[in-house]
């Protein structure tokens, strides 16, 4: 789990700090106790947001603080050079939020990362929440409606539908222990079997959750590895009812050439041994089911 | 975005792949003076940017122009899928001995662009991957270094190409290779690539896929993709595109506005799990959550709109700044409409508050409450 959630104390840059959206959820990171050390504007060094000192360059922040994350709030197409600033100036781990990044951008971004075995989460994720640790992203990890300490780890290619299942998990008395967005463009970081094997790693999560959705083969490649996983897994698989050959929203959530459909993922998931439900709402007590049974064991 | 065959082949040939002499036409005059010209016999192929034309009766071999002009007469104004064809590709015929496949696509789960490459082409590659699993081989490529032309070579061979057009394969890969990356490309495939008995290759078809998120910083590529005409008459979805908007238009009575892709898909997916049906679903996530109220004039020049269903969730799209927009448009010009909303997430307090105020409704407590409600609301304003 180390490598795909910040370890306490682990030190976080925001990259594209000065922007509006970014000011903003620099101070919601914050909020709930994650350690934004730096941000990186470029012509903007020297000055503060939320009290965080902003630099020129990653290298620069890099110098000054221990930095283990990046989160990059940059726009689409500046994306590739900003990510790739940061893997060589050392950094680790970046969370990439922006929708629209070209694909070939995304893919010498994970070519640079897979050189300096560094972790990729997304592009086009909401992030990462950690309850009562830390929150990289913009997910509303401060809304104790939606996010609680516990032990359900969630993972979902989507940020809206992923804040939907989070509330109902709380709503029915669960936490998380950690949420996972992997992205829902077509070629993302880490992919969604990678997220999953990391969630079940974590000491505290008794069951995973899956949020899928149609399009690319992400579903049926975690679901190979559900079997070994050692936790339960209950699955929810978005767009049965989208209509084949349209783009619904996510660039990667497309069925053609019935490839991607729906139906071919909730057969793998069901055949790996994975609950899957047939609407959101019916997770949680799905959820609990498989926390009873495990205990009962 | 898939370009139209003949804009696709100006890709390849301008990256030095050699395609058959051709004119774009769009009248049965045009077609029989293009074939006369070019030599017969020739080929008449629509340009629609779409797949499967060949099985489809879309690409015909003519012997003489008044052939060329009956076929063009037949195929003009002829639908294929979503759309209606108003040019054609009327093409040299070349003589061929031997047909292969050969691409660049990306491999989502290795996360590395490949070259691909099969010893038969001529048919869908997912037909060919059906009939004859494993005759596509694929090379993993470095986007940095680009492809060693000895691994190429091995992967040409592997697939079961001659040896004697072998170096020819190559270098067409090699060139797809530099086509795929100066376009910033998603998929370049040349199926069928033909070799003729005195060794030349010709690329017969091309399937170029531009990345829509790429086209900013590409001058020329706009020039290309401009000139593909617009296919579809103007739809539903088309408009609320131009505007920056998903809309999907389906078959139903209720209208959506969800934001983000995956809580939009799922909103459709519990509408029908509860026996509703929707019109038609707008997203109004990410950098559309200010714009609630464009959003529902889009929506609502669906007339067959009986009750709207808003289901809000937010993250970075502050709930009360969409429910917001979608209120302003509602008072504004559909105070009748049945309306439900759910909303949870950022600003989610201030969004209930406001609609309660404003509209004097309250949102449901849960979104499966939220969609049995506009399915009652949509039956009721049906009787």
């Amino acid at each position: 789990m180390s490598e795909l959630v910040p370890a306490p104390g682990d030190g976080v840059l925001v990259q594209g700090i000065t922007g509006r959206q970014a000011s903003f959820w620099t101070a919601k990171m914050r909020e709930v106790g994650t350690e934004v050390v730096a941000g990186v504007s470029p012509g903007r060094g020297g000055s503060k947001v939320d009290g965080v000192p902003v630099y020129d360059t990653v290298a620069e922040a890099v110098s000054e603080h221990g930095i283990e994350w990046s989160v990059l709030f940059t726009p689409a197409l500046a994306t590739a050079a900003a990510a790739v600033e940061a893997l060589e100036a050392g950094v680790e781990h970046l969370v990439l939020l922006a929708e629209f990044v070209p694909r070939q951008d995304t893919l010498r971004i994970l070519e640079v990362a897979r050189q300096r075995r560094a972790v990729v989460l997304g592009p086009n994720t909401a992030g990462l929440v950690v309850p009562g640790a830390c929150s990289l992203g913009i997910m509303p990890a401060f809304d104790r409606e939606i996010f609680r300490p516990g032990a359900v780890g969630v993972v979902s290619r989507s940020g809206s539908l992923g804040t939907l299942v989070c509330l109902e998990l709380v709503s029915a008395g669960l936490g998380q222990s950690a949420f996972l967005g992997v992205g829902g463009d077509a070629v993302v970081g880490t992919t969604t079997r990678e997220a999953l094997m990391a969630l079940a790693g974590f000491d505290r999560t008794e069951v995973a959750v899956v949020i899928g959705e149609v399009g690319g083969t992400m579903e049926e490649d975690a679901a190979a590895a559900v079997r070994a996983l050692g936790v339960p897994v209950v699955a929810f698989v978005a767009g049965r009812t989208a209509p084949p050959g349209r783009k619904m929203g996510h660039a990667g959530a497309i069925v053609s050439g019935g490839r991607g459909s729906a139906q071919g993922k909730v057969t793998a998931l069901r055949e790996a041994g994975a609950v899957v439900v047939e609407t959101p709402s019916e997770l949680a007590a799905a959820v609990t089911r498989a926390v009873g049974r495990r205990g009962g064991r | 975005m898939l370009l139209e065959e003949h804009l696709g082949k100006r890709l390849l040939a301008e990256h030095g792949i050699q395609v058959p002499v051709s004119s774009v036409v769009s009248s049965p005059a045009e077609a029989a003076d293009a074939a006369a010209a070019l030599g017969l016999p020739a080929v008449v192929k629509i340009q629609v940017p779409a797949g499967g034309r060949g099985k489809a009766g879309g690409v015909r071999v003519v012997s003489s122009p008044e052939e060329a002009s009956a076929v063009a007469d037949e195929l003009l104004g002829s639908t294929f899928g979503a759309f209606t064809v108003s040019t054609l590709l009327v093409e040299q015929r070349i003589e061929h001995e031997r047909e292969h496949y050969v691409a660049i696509a990306d491999d989502p789960l290795r996360r590395t662009p490949v070259l691909l490459c099969a010893a038969e082409g001529g048919m869908e590659v997912e037909e060919l991957e059906r009939t004859a699993p494993g005759s596509v081989r694929a090379l993993p490529v470095s986007l940095i270094d680009g492809p060693d032309p000895q691994e190429v070579a091995e992967l040409v061979l592997g697939a079961g190409v001659a040896a004697g057009g072998c170096d020819r394969v190559v270098e067409t890969l090699l060139r797809l290779w530099r086509c795929y990356v100066d376009s910033d490309a998603e998929l370049v495939e040349v199926n069928p690539l033909a070799l003729s008995a005195g060794g030349e290759v010709w690329a017969l078809d091309a399937k170029c896929a531009l990345d829509e998120a790429a086209l900013a910083r590409h001058d020329l590529l706009g020039e290309l993709v401009a000139q593909q005409r617009p296919a579809r008459a103007e739809t539903p979805e088309s408009a609320a595109a131009a505007q920056g908007f998903l809309l999907v238009s389906l078959d139903g009575d209720i209208g959506v506005v969800a934001n983000g892709a995956g809580l939009t898909m799922a909103t459709l997916d519990v509408v029908q799990h509860y026996g509703g049906s929707v019109a038609s679903c707008i997203e109004i996530g990410g950098d559309n959550y200010t714009k609630g109220a464009e959003a529902v004039e889009l929506l609502l020049r669906d007339g067959r709109v009986r009750s709207l269903l808003v289901n809000l969730c937010g993250a970075f799209a502050r709930t009360d700044v969409m429910a917001a927009g979608v209120v302003d448009a509602l008072l504004a010009n559909h105070r009748d409409l049945p309306t439900v909303f759910s909303i949870h997430g950022t600003g989610s307090v201030e969004a209930r508050a406001l609609v309660r105020e404003r509209l004097g409704i309250s949102a449901a407590r849960t979104m499966d409450a939220a969609v049995q409600a506009a399915i009652d609301a949509a039956r009721g304003a049906r009787v």
